[in-house]
């Protein structure tokens, strides 16, 4: 049977019925029960009988993982709440190096025989796999950093805020819809809480709390009498931060054409623009397809970054680990050890950032007990990093890992995962506004949309929220039915200016989906808006 | 212990329902035992196996509901996750479409369990994986793929008698195998209840194949083409498609099967006169459970019949609103098709391009259902009924429905993603953009 059945199959509560993408384990508990918190003392006692069964078997290095997951997931329809979900996924996975192999195991009898039983079961795994391994792991040193701990920065524990009040919201945000002309509307809010544990033999006790949160709403206008239906999605960003987020002051909204958020999200305020725009679209023009200069706002923008930069940078894509599945990477070795490989014209700037405020990856150590920290992948146009992890990191040379390990649960084993990947804001001074002035054939688009890559992500297809046309220098009216087709190398080459700072905002995936198993990850992408020339749109409009 | 028997299954429910104070109860338990070994760079990169067994219970009063679930099976956990579901019933918003629990319902006994499979151990999948590495290493191609393996058992009861259990097993393969200089790809992938038909030599040797037959792409221009769609890459675009075929959405005025002014294309000729879509459980060579998530019975459904649509699922809260029998949405689906092979159907082409597979389809417009995605590892060009050279990948901007209007030929269906599905001849399908991606 196919997960996807499996989880049908299980989903036998509402609640259940709609949890995208949680782990098919998550069990759903009383919201009250996700405040407690398990000791770090008996933790550290639980992780210390897996370091040693695994080391009397025979292993030479173990890491142990303690997790308790903890989602709730308010989801509302019209005038209707649709599911009321709190999940908690507990247990232990046990990771171990035993004749040169990596193996593991996990389970969610956490007693100290059960814990004792998976670390043997995760060595014999190793030594089975050993008989038809290769080359012995190599793994990069790492210090113990003895018992430390981290903690997400947030206002408002977004678990303590009671579910009458998100419920109440939620649905006053599908009223206010409903009244400006939406035919429907979903509105839906996720919060999650991380609470990990890591050990290793390395000597690290590393106890964090990781919270993210993530508001939207997806409004749909029909026109009968044409057959037509146009949906909006918020303009919200999926972010690593506690229930503040929702409690959006002035300086976090960004004017124009439509209002977007930094920082904090007005979603009452949200709902009536897209239910606005949503009615524009159904009499918008069609667009004329051709060759366009593109001004892409950063919650258009952090998706484009994501699939053409986020992931060609990923190490173990780039040789071979994830050749079965997502694919591989046209950032080959050889591009990077050029060391003049123009991934992008000189006012790109890419970052890989696992400390920055706010944002989805922020985590004070990775997966495999490794500090975390930022640096350059792109440098004035110039292909000059990767994101690795431990067993990958010597392959570049590096001495160390650059911390990008992450599991999406204890039952998963931690593989690489990308950083924050952020386009650094331009020095020089300039607005959106001033942006636009100098554009004669353009599309202005904001909000993600439809996105398709290669597995090797050289050629792409974006569609976005909104697209404004531009015709000198002004904003003349909505477009319909585009989307945009380069080469990243050569889309990052045309992109000629970058908004300064003071536009700089976060958008982010979720969900972003790798590996098999496949495993979720949550990651932000910053940028201010960018404008790139001449690319190539097409029109998206079919008759059936 | 993660594995229970039907008798083990319904002696906790019974126990769990004895608890229940609510209006009305539905308990839920499953579990899975299984492992897997994913490889790469002709070396295994990672293994595991994992055992997990939760019960969940939904109570309600009146349209009330409440859930909680629990991993442990002692007496006070199942009595303290009953009285925990209860009270979270008691503050929960009334729930407008709430339906009444099913009755006891007779289910056809599922073909879904082999006890081979359910005996793989961490031994037999290194085994099988050295198979497929022995194939790449000894062409001196590189292999990364992935094994995996489970039981899994799902049971239901509820308050007014309803009982339902289905154990089942599955074993998946599927590798892409790469030349050195990385100019060539080819890939495979197949699933099976029973362990004893999987052959990953065999497999492993396809993939191989494709990685050497595919090296040094030519590039022709985009444009509209005949195409030869193996089974797995008319699986890949087709199954979005199949998830439309919604009564509520379709009424809403939100889906391709809605009808400009109103109502549904039910009855209406959407597709080829030679396309016919159905779904049955008890396929032997694609079997599922003969029950859904709130106990309904699954039975053979004709989604199409000669292009035209002849069935929407309806859920049990729509059904009643529209006056009519509820539906379930089909799993194992099959595209009928004939006797030809993948070769017969290349043998009869003047000009056309074969594709192995496509790769991260997305939907452009949902009402039109327009997708866009690209070919990967291994699409040619084909020339007086031969497969002349290799080419370079394209990106796609198609609709699932346009494509089956525009059906040559469909050959021998295959057990392939989500369905049995036939290789297909299709004229006019749009390559929209070239890709260097290999």
């Amino acid at each position: 049977m196919k997960r996807k059945d499996f989880l049908f199959l299980s989903g036998i509560g509402a609640g259940a019925m709609v949890l995208p993408d949680f782990s098919a384990f998550a069990t759903p508990i009383d919201p009250l029960q996700a405040l407690d918190k398990i000791d770090v003392k008996i933790k550290k006692e639980l992780a210390d009988i897996a370091l040693n069964a695994a080391r009397a078997k025979g292993a030479t290095y173990t890491d142990v993982r303690i997790g308790r997951y903890l989602n709730q997931f308010v989801s509302t329809r019209d005038k209707r709440v649709q599911g009321v979900a709190n999940t908690e996924s507990f247990g232990v996975g046990i990771r171990v190096i035993a004749n040169g192999c990596w193996g593991f195991a996990a389970t969610n009898n956490v007693t100290k025989e059960s814990i004792a039983k998976t670390a043997q079961e995760a060595v014999a795994v190793a030594k089975a796999n050993a008989k038809i391994q290769g080359e012995a792991v190599q793994l990069a040193p790492q210090k113990g950093f003895g018992e430390v701990a981290w903690q997400t920065p947030i206002e408002i524990n977004a678990f303590e805020v009671p579910i009458k009040e998100k419920v109440d919201l939620l649905l006053n945000v599908n009223d206010i819809a409903m009244q400006n002309g939406a035919s429907f509307v979903n509105a839906a809010l996720f919060a999650v809480n991380e609470q990990k544990y890591f050990a290793s033999t390395d000597g690290s006790y590393i106890d964090q709390d990781i919270h993210r949160i993530y508001p939207s709403f997806g409004v749909t206008v029909i026109d009968r009498a044409s057959g037509k239906f146009k949906t909006q999605a918020s303009l919200s960003s999926p972010m690593g931060m506690g229930y503040e987020y929702m409690n959006a002051r002035p300086e976090d909204k960004v004017s124009g054409v439509v209002t977007r958020y930094k920082g904090r999200y007005d979603i009452l305020e949200d709902i009536k623009n897209a239910t606005r725009v949503a009615k524009e679209k159904i009499t918008a023009k069609t667009v004329e397809p051709g060759k366009y200069d593109l001004v892409l706002d950063p919650s258009h923008l952090w998706l484009t970054i994501h699939e053409s930069v986020g992931h060609p940078t990923e190490l173990d894509r780039v040789l071979g680990y994830e050749a079965n599945y997502a694919g591989t990477s046209f950032l080959t070795l050889d591009k990077w050890q050029s060391k003049n490989f123009k991934f992008g014209s000189d006012h790109v700037n890419i970052i890989a950032d696992k400390t920055q405020k706010g944002s989805l990856g922020a985590v004070g150590y990775d997966d495999e007990g490794v500090k975390c920290g930022k640096w350059n992948l792109i440098k004035d146009g110039v292909l000059v990093n990767y994101q690795t992890i431990r067993d990958q990191a010597h392959i570049i040379g590096l001495k160390e890992s650059q911390g990008c390990c992450y599991a999406q649960s204890w039952n998963d084993v931690q593989f690489q995962r990308m950083p924050n990947v952020s386009l650094e804001s331009g020095k020089a001074k300039l607005s959106v506004d001033d942006m636009i002035k100098n554009v004669e054939k353009g599309i202005y688009i904001i909000g993600d949309g439809s996105y398709s890559i290669d597995q090797q992500r050289y050629n792409f297809q974006f569609g976005g929220q909104l697209y404004y046309e531009i015709k000198n220098g002004q904003i003349v009216g909505m477009l319909n039915d585009v989307a945009y087709q380069s080469n990243t190398q050569e889309f990052w080459n045309s992109c000629s200016a970058v908004c300064d700072e003071s536009d700089y905002r976060l958008g982010g995936s979720f969900n972003d989906g790798k590996g098999q198993p496949g495993q979720s990850s949550a990651v932000s992408h910053g940028s201010s808006t960018a404008r790139f020339n001449g690319v190539n749109v097409i029109n998206t409009a079919r008759k059936i | 212990m993660a594995i229970l028997s039907k008798e083990e299954a319904q002696a906790i429910l019974k126990k769990v329902m004895s608890y229940s104070k609510a209006d009305a109860c539905e308990v839920s338990l499953n579990g899975s035992d299984g492992g897997n070994i994913r490889y790469a760079r002709n070396a295994v990169s990672t293994a595991g196996q994992i055992s997990v067994m939760s019960l969940s219970v939904n109570s309600t009063f009146g349209k009330k509901t409440g859930s909680a679930s629990i991993n442990e099976f002692d007496d006070a956990s199942l009595k303290k996750v009953v009285s925990r579901a209860e009270e979270l019933a008691q503050l929960a918003p009334e729930n407008p479409e709430y339906m009444p629990l099913l009755g006891p319902q007779t289910f056809q006994e599922s073909a879904t369990y082999n006890a081979n499979t359910a005996a793989m151990t961490p031994d037999t999948r290194a085994e099988m994986v050295g198979k497929s590495l022995g194939v790449a290493k000894a062409a001196n191609l590189d292999a990364a793929g992935f094994l995996e393996n489970s039981t899994r058992f799902n049971s239901v009861m509820n308050s007014k008698g309803l009982f339902a259990y289905n154990k089942s097993t599955n074993v998946s393969f599927s590798v892409t195998i790469r030349n050195k200089e990385g100019t060539g790809s080819g890939y495979v992938e197949q699933d099976f209840n029973d362990l004893n038909k999987m052959d990953v030599l065999a497999l492993s040797k396809i993939a191989a194949g494709k990685a050497t037959g595919s090296a040094g792409a030519k590039a022709i221009e985009p444009g509209k083409y005949t195409v030869i769609l193996e089974p797995l890459a008319a699986s890949d675009i087709l199954s979005n498609m199949f998830r439309g075929f919604d009564a509520r959405s379709a009424d809403e005025g939100r889906s391709f099967m809605s009808k400009k002014g109103g109502g549904t294309r039910l009855g209406e000729q959407l597709f080829s006169e030679n396309v016919n879509i159905y779904s049955d459980p008890m396929n032997p060579e694609l079997p599922s459970a003969t029950w859904n998530g709130d106990g309904q019975s699954l039975k053979r459904t004709q989604w199409v019949e000669k292009g035209v649509v002849k069935n929407l699922s309806y859920s049990r809260f729509w059904a009643a609103k529209k006056g009519v029998e509820p539906l379930s949405g089909g799993r194992s689906m099959v595209i009928e098709g004939g006797t030809q092979s993948l070769q017969d159907l290349i043998k009869s082409t003047e000009k056309g391009i074969l594709v192995t597979r496509f790769w991260y389809i997305r939907s452009v417009d949902p009402q039109t259902l327009l997708l866009t995605g690209l070919t990967r590892d291994g699409t040619f060009y084909i020339e007086n009924g031969e497969i002349k050279f290799p080419i370079k990948n394209f990106r796609f901007n198609e609709s699932p429905i346009i494509m089956l209007n525009n059906v040559e030929a469909l050959g021998k269906p295959v057990r392939t993603g989500s369905g049995m599905i036939p290789p297909m001849k299709i004229k006019d399908f749009t390559f929209s953009s070239l890709s260097d991606a290999i």
